[in-house]
This record gives structure tokens, sequence and C-alpha cells, in this order.
């Protein structure tokens, strides 16, 4: 396809980002980059159903405190192991994200964006109230981090150090992109490239727009899912503004400005800004006013983000056109 | 010849206007059927029913004799009816080879876990698709502009991309909505020949044109509505002798 | 009895309220098909710009509420300037997104320069009356009052006079519109303009009964919303009979069932529209 990034430089990326603990040994510095690489997991997933399926989901903040939830009153409440909370809680996820998709899909743009940001400011609220269950605005304390894997003849693999979080991390994190990269690469990936083009038109040509959409939009929230129960063991500590649809819009600013529909946009996009308002200790006010800011001026000047104006630049190098 | 598609008291209204009024028509197997009238009456409403872009307020449809009255676009589609829209509809940011890739969609039956794994079906769709969209490719004559995006392509190019995309998915019956609309002399003659080359190959052709010449040298049989109602049907030359359309439409229409 | 009253008559007041909000919205809307996102968010500026005006500079609360409304049509005019107009040619989805911008701008803005504490109202028309019966400050009568004359004023504007029988017609047919001389820039700005201020309005009736604080907006926000999908969008009979449905449902309910899972109402009624019958009561589409 056009405009690819050649394979040489994705995987000197990849080699970058496995060696990057050996150099980044300062706990902020890394701290930063787990976080970085949680929310692009989060971003990434978005994308799915943005830039892919042309659907602008606002409930994503839901999907990802469900998972982290989930995940955590596993190993809390049953005293489940991770590695085994976490296949649930995002299969868990993902069922809702099923659930939802059902009649939400059959809405569209506009529509789908208000049901979808309504849907999530209703999970807030129950995870709020429900205290029983979720121990409400108290938060939930303690979340155990992974448990060490057994490795037959070297002893076990434990996750005590900051740079181990970090390779936990960064694996889901090429996990994610890969599991994207294949979907997107094939034919199922261009169906939905044709519903974001012109879904009248890939409707009229046999694919069934709304199961193509729910299929995106499962595996969206199966993923954000990932990223909830990644963060859920980070911290150690969740409470209910975390599933709020603040957590929607920053993935949505993210990808926006990373570039939506490609790959290394909500990387990007999701880097930029969780690292750069870290270092300069911003406060939160002042980074939402930027946000907000920058977000009309790319979304009037450079719609396809930072990644994307690059792409369609390269794009018209080429050929001269007909 | 067997009729593959039947229309019965075909009827849409919207509120209390009738955009089609009991049709009853069918087209057979292996022709060209045309359906003309003036503007506003009611073709492109009847292309939409039949699809299922639109659900008929009454009347029923049969493909093959199976009932299809209210299924949606894409079970039309699967079915083995395609259309072109009227405004050339494409997928703009998609190149010319792409676009038809994608069109072979449904006619592959690959997952998602397929392509997750890169599973022995999940490969030979992927190759039986490019295939296909390489074939239909030259088959419409636009092999020379594969990777060229769509949206950038001449109005030409573009009316016979969509035609090629209709094709692609092997349908056994096609609906073309003014695929000559815009072009010029020596375009109309290329398009015809597109579709009688379509014709060639076994699929029948339900048409929509306005301009006259073609229609009367293409067609097997003409339909002819007005106002929603069907006023005549028959050869070209029926058609042409019969009084009540020459003051409905030949009398007034474009004689090109 | 006297309790179910007085839930009622809430319910109408806090109808009123969102009737007055999703009037604009639904104005908006049926200009420029987009749903203005960032419309609670201007209502939140006019509380605060009503609350200044009384308590720093002593204004008289209804020189106050026709300032405030005037102010923000300004800035109502000056988005559709600076943020809307130049996206009117792409897909819908962009404008929303540079809806949620714009929100986070607005609401943060006023973070920055009021701080986040909430801030109440001088009381102004507290003393309690009896309508059939049942107590009420007049504040609240007031406010269903307010709305009404605002609304009847709205529909005299819009059936009457020249300039609201432009904005129709651009709303039916914007080609049309342009074909007969009808500038669409100027009537875009001028229905901004109105719909920002109907909000405003709303706002400052609204504050002296709650509190005023930056987030205040948002929840307004989406109930706007609520009502013009219940309703319909562009439609303005659907957005007042959708916003009075809206209030009473609220106060019903929250009275009645449980005040904690109130807000669970509005949205859960929303979604249950969305899925059910997404044009609304009023509205048209389907297949």
């Amino acid at each position: 396809m056009k405009g690819k990034p050649s394979s040489w430089l994705i995987a000197g990326l990849v080699v970058l980002a496995l060696v990057l603990p050996q150099f980044v040994t300062n706990k902020y510095y890394l701290n930063i980059l787990i976080m970085s690489g949680i929310w692009s997991i989060v971003a990434s997933s978005l994308n799915l159903v943005l830039g892919y399926t042309g659907q602008v989901n606002l409930a994503h903040g839901a999907f990802f405190g469900i998972g982290a939830y989930a995940s955590a009153l596993m190993m809390l409440k049953l005293q489940m192991n991770f590695w085994l909370a976490l296949p649930l809680a995002a299969a868990l996820a993902g069922f809702f994200g099923f659930l939802i998709g059902l009649p939400a899909l059959r809405t569209k743009g506009s529509y789908f964006a208000i049901g979808t940001l309504c849907f999530n400011i209703i999970v807030t609220l129950i995870i709020d109230r429900w205290e029983g269950l979720t121990e409400g605005a108290r938060g939930l304390m303690g979340i155990p981090g992974p448990a060490p894997i057994p490795v037959p003849g070297i002893g076990q693999i434990a996750f005590k150090t900051l740079a181990a979080q970090y390779y936990l991390v960064l694996g889901f994190l090429l996990l994610t992109l890969f599991v994207m990269r294949r979907i997107l690469n094939s034919l199922v990936g261009r169906t939905f490239r044709a519903i974001r083009g012109n879904e009248e038109l890939a409707e009229a040509v046999g694919i069934p727009a709304r199961r193509v959409k729910i299929l995106s939009f499962t595996t969206s929230c199966f993923f954000a899912g990932i990223g909830g129960v990644l963060y859920a063991s980070y911290i150690g500590f969740l409470s209910p503004e975390l599933t709020d649809y603040h957590v929607s819009f920053d993935s949505l600013v993210y990808i926006m400005i990373g570039g939506v529909g490609t790959m290394a946009g909500p990387i990007l996009g999701t880097l930029l800004f969780v690292t750069i308002p870290e270092t300069l200790h911003v406060a939160a006010e002042y980074r939402l006013f930027v946000y907000g800011l920058i977000l009309i001026l790319m979304i009037i000047y450079l719609p396809r983000g930072i990644v994307g104006g690059i792409g369609s630049l390269a794009r018209k190098k080429p050929k001269g056109g007909a | 010849m067997n009729a593959i598609l039947k229309a019965e008291g075909l009827s849409r209204f919207f509120g209390g206007l009738a955009a089609v009024m009991d049709l009853d028509f069918e087209v057979k197997a292996g022709e060209i059927l045309s359906l003309i009238g003036p503007n506003g009456a009611g073709k492109t409403t009847v292309f939409n029913l039949i699809t299922g872009a639109l659900l008929p307020t009454r009347g029923r449809l049969q493909f093959f004799e199976k009932e299809i009255t209210g299924l949606r676009p894409h079970d039309t589609a699967a079915l083995g009816i395609a259309r072109t829209f009227q405004t050339t509809s494409l997928f703009p940011d998609e190149t010319v080879l792409d676009t038809l890739i994608v069109g072979f969609r449904c006619r592959t039956r690959m997952g998602v876990f397929d392509a997750l794994l890169k599973t022995g079906r999940a490969r030979g769709d992927e190759e039986r698709s490019r295939r296909k969209a390489e074939e239909t490719l030259a088959f419409i004559g636009l092999g020379d502009r594969a990777s060229e995006l769509a949206k950038n392509i001449p109005q030409e190019a573009q009316k016979r991309l969509a035609v090629g995309l209709a094709l692609v998915t092997e349908p056994k019956l096609l609906l073309l909505d003014e695929p000559m609309g815009g072009l010029t002399e020596e375009e109309n003659a290329g398009m015809m020949r597109l579709v009688q080359k379509i014709r060639g190959e076994g699929i029948s052709i339900l048409l929509i044109e306005h301009k006259m010449k073609v229609v009367m040298k293409i067609s097997d049989r003409i339909v002819v509505l007005n106002y929603g109602r069907k006023i005549a049907e028959g050869t070209p030359g029926e058609v042409g002798r019969n009084p009540e359309v020459v003051e409905a439409y030949l009398g007034v229409g474009d004689a090109e | 009895m006297a309790l179910l009253l007085q839930q009622i008559l809430n319910g109408i007041m806090l109808g009123s309220v969102y009737s007055l909000v999703a009037l604009g919205l639904t104005l908006i809307y049926g200009i420029l098909h987009i749903p203005n996102f960032a419309h609670g968010h201007k209502y939140m500026l006019a509380a605060f710009t009503s609350f200044f005006l009384v308590t720093n500079f002593h204004t008289n609360y209804w020189v106050a509420l026709v300032i405030a409304m005037g102010v923000l049509g300004l800035v109502g005019m000056g988005v559709e300037r600076w943020v809307y107009r130049p996206l009117r040619n792409v897909p819908h989805i962009n404008s929303f997104i540079a809806a949620i911008g714009l929100l986070l701008m607005i609401e943060s803005f006023a973070l920055i320069l009021f701080g986040a504490d909430f801030r109440r109202f001088p009381p102004l028309y507290d003393q309690p009356i009896h309508i059939f019966g049942v107590g009420i400050t007049l504040q609240r009568l007031l406010v269903i009052l307010a709305a009404a004359l605002l609304i009847l004023l709205l529909q005299l504007f819009l059936k009457r006079t020249w300039l609201g029988a432009t904005i129709e017609a651009v709303a039916q047919s914007p080609e049309g519109a342009q074909l007969v001389g009808i500038s669409i820039d100027r009537v875009s700005s001028l229905t901004f303009g109105l719909g920002t201020a109907l909000a405003a309005a709303a706002a400052t009736l609204i504050t002296p009964i709650f509190l005023v604080y930056p987030t205040m907006g948002s929840v307004p926000n989406l109930k706007a919303f609520v009502v013009i999908i219940i309703g319909g969008m562009g439609s303005i009979p659907g957005a007042v009979i959708g916003g009075l449905m809206l209030g009473l449902i609220e106060s019903l309910g929250g009275g009645f069932i449980s005040t904690d899972y109130k807000d669970i109402f509005a949205f859960g009624a929303l979604v249950t529209f969305l899925t059910f019958r997404p044009m609304g009561l009023f509205g048209k589409g389907g297949r």
C-alpha cells in the first residue's frame, strides 16, 4: 500500500524501544514512558473505530474502566492470578463493547458520538454509586502487580522493577499493534476503510456495514480493556473518575493530533501529550486549554494530524496525477 | 427466456406522494432492459427498491424465484444484484485496484481470526481477490490506472470504475443508473461497447438512461415510466410508436 | 398529593430551562446540521457573566439578563465565524471534534480565570408563594414565566419577522435561500448568536436557584442533547416538549425513585430513544 514507512524504520524503532531502559534509568522518566505506553494502547484501540471505520466513539473511558475494575476486583476479591484476570477482564470489556455496539451502531455520526458519551456517563455513575461492588468514590486500593511467571530451568520472571514493568507494557503495546496491523492489512481491514470512505457504496457491494462496525468496535473495546488492566496493576489504585469520558476526549486529542487512521499517529500523539506536559509541570487547566486550542487548529488546518499530513505530502510527490 | 427479476405491484409512497405506483415488470435472463421516463418519473426509486436501499410500501420483488422484498443492499448484493449510482459513487481515497479488490469481499469467506493467523483461507481469499480485481480491471480497460486514486482520475474513467466495481461482485443482474451521464459522443460509444460486452458475459442489465439514441440502439426491451406508473412496455420499435409515450416523453425529452 | 404537585412544578421549571437551552441548540442544528457540542459551556459563561454583573457591579437582575444574552450572543457569533464556518464544507464529524476542542478551551478558561469554587447568587426572589396549595419560591415561578415569554417571543420572531423568515429559509434549503439573495454567512451568524443568547437567558434564570461553577456546563449540555434527540433535532416544538418531558422525568424519577441514580434516567432515556427512534418524536428519518 501507499506511503507506508519502510520495514527497516519500524524494526529500528522497535529495537530502540527495547533498549531504552538501559539508557533511561531515571525513575521519573521511565514512569512517563510506561504511562505513555498504556495510553498508547488505549488511543490505538480507539483509532480502530475512529480512523478506520470513521465513527467518533466517546465511550472509550467506560471500557478502559471496565477492564481496570474487572481485573482489580478479580485479583482482590477472587484472589485471581494477574495472568488469568487480564484476558478475562479484557474479554469482559469486549463483551460489553459488543452489547453496547449492537444498539449504538444503528446510529451514525453525531448521534453515535452523543449516545456513546451518555453510555460512558452511565458506566461512571454506576461505578461511583455501586459501593458494594466497587467501593464507590473511595476507590480500590492495593491492587497487586503482575505475578511472577515461573520459567523452568531459569527461575522466574518477576515484575518488581520499573524496567520490567516497562517491558510488560511495551510487550502489550507491540501485541496490540501487531493484531491491529494484521487485521488492517487484510481483506477485513479493507472493508473498514470502505465503510469509512463511502458507507452506502460499501453496502451496495455486499459489505454488511453494521456487522463490520460491531466487529471493529468490539475489538477496540477489548484492547481498551487491556489498557485498563495494565493501568490498574501498575498504579495499584483505581477511582471512578478514571472511567470518566475525559479518557475518551484525551484519546481523541492524541489520535487527531498524531494522525487519525494511521498506526503511528496515536502513539506519536500520546507521546507528545503525555511527555511534554509532564516534563513542563504544567497545571491541568492550562494543559486542557492548549489541548482544546490545538484540537481546533488541527481539525481546521491539518485534519489528518501530523503523521497523516506527512503521509499525504509523500503521496503527492511521485506521479503528477492523471 | 425466463425472468430473473420480477416486480409485482411495486409501490413506494413518501407521505402522500407516490414515487412508484403499482409497478409490474420483469427482467429476462440475458437481456438489456431499459427504464426510461421524464425526470422524476421514479426510475432511480425503482433501483433503490430493488436493491433494498428503500423499502416498498406495497408489492413484492422476486429474484430467481426467491423473495427479496425487504432485504437490505448488502444482502441483495450477495445474491447477485449490483448497481451503479446516478452521481458516480466511489471510494475517493482508494486506488483503482484497491477499489476492485474490496468489491470482491462479498465473495470471500475469511474472518478476523483468519486475518490474525494468516490461515490458508486468508491467503487464498487475498489471492483470488487480487486476481479477480486485475481481470476486471482489464475488462473495463483501466489497466494503466491501477495505482491512481479514484478521486484523481477523469470522469469517464470514474464511470468505468463504478461499473467495474459493480462487476467485480460477480452479479447476475446489473443495474446501471445513467452510466453515460456527462460523457461525450466518443465516450458514449465506449461505454455502450462495455455494456454490450457485459451482456456478452451472460449478465442481465437493467439500464436507466436519458440519451434516446443509445437506448433505442442497445435495448432488447424498454419499460416507460411516467409519474411513477408504467405507461408502456415493449421492444424499442413498439415503444417508439406508442402515442402515449411520444406525448409524455419522447416529444419533449432530449432526442439525442 | 402536595408532594406530587411540588415535584410536577419543579419538573416544569427544570423543563423550561432545558427547553430554552435545547431551543438554542436545535436552532443551530437546523442551520448548520452539526450539534454544537460546546453549547453548555457558553451557558456556563453566561452564568458567570450575570453573576459578576449582579454581585460586583450591582446591576439589576433583569438588566443583567439582557446584557448576558447580548454578550453571549456575540460570543456565539464569534465562534461561528472562527470555528465552524471554516468547517462548513467538510464532513460533520470534523465540526464535532472542533466543538470538543472548544469545550475544553472554554471550560479550562473558566477554571483558570475563576477558580473551581462554587459561587452562590445573592437571593433575589426567594419569597415563597402558594399555588394550588403548594409552596414554591417566586424565583422558580419566574423561571417558568420568563421561559414561556422567551419561547413566545422566539416563535413570533421566526414566524413574523423578515429575519426570522430568512432563518427558516436557510434551514429548509440553503441553495434556494441563496438564489433569492439571502446570505448564508449572515444567517448562520445570526442563528448562532440567537441560539447562544437563549442559553444565556436560561443560565441567568436558573443560577439563583443553583450554584455557579466552571464545570456546570457539561450536564446541561448533555441534557440539552437528550432533549433534542428525544424531540427531534431541528424541531422547535420537539425542543419545548422534549425539555418539559425531561424535566418531569427527572423530577418525578428523582423524587420518588432515587436521587442517587436520577441522572441515569435522563441518559437511559436518551440511549433508548437513540436505539429505537433516532429521529425523535418530531424529527424526520427512517428508511
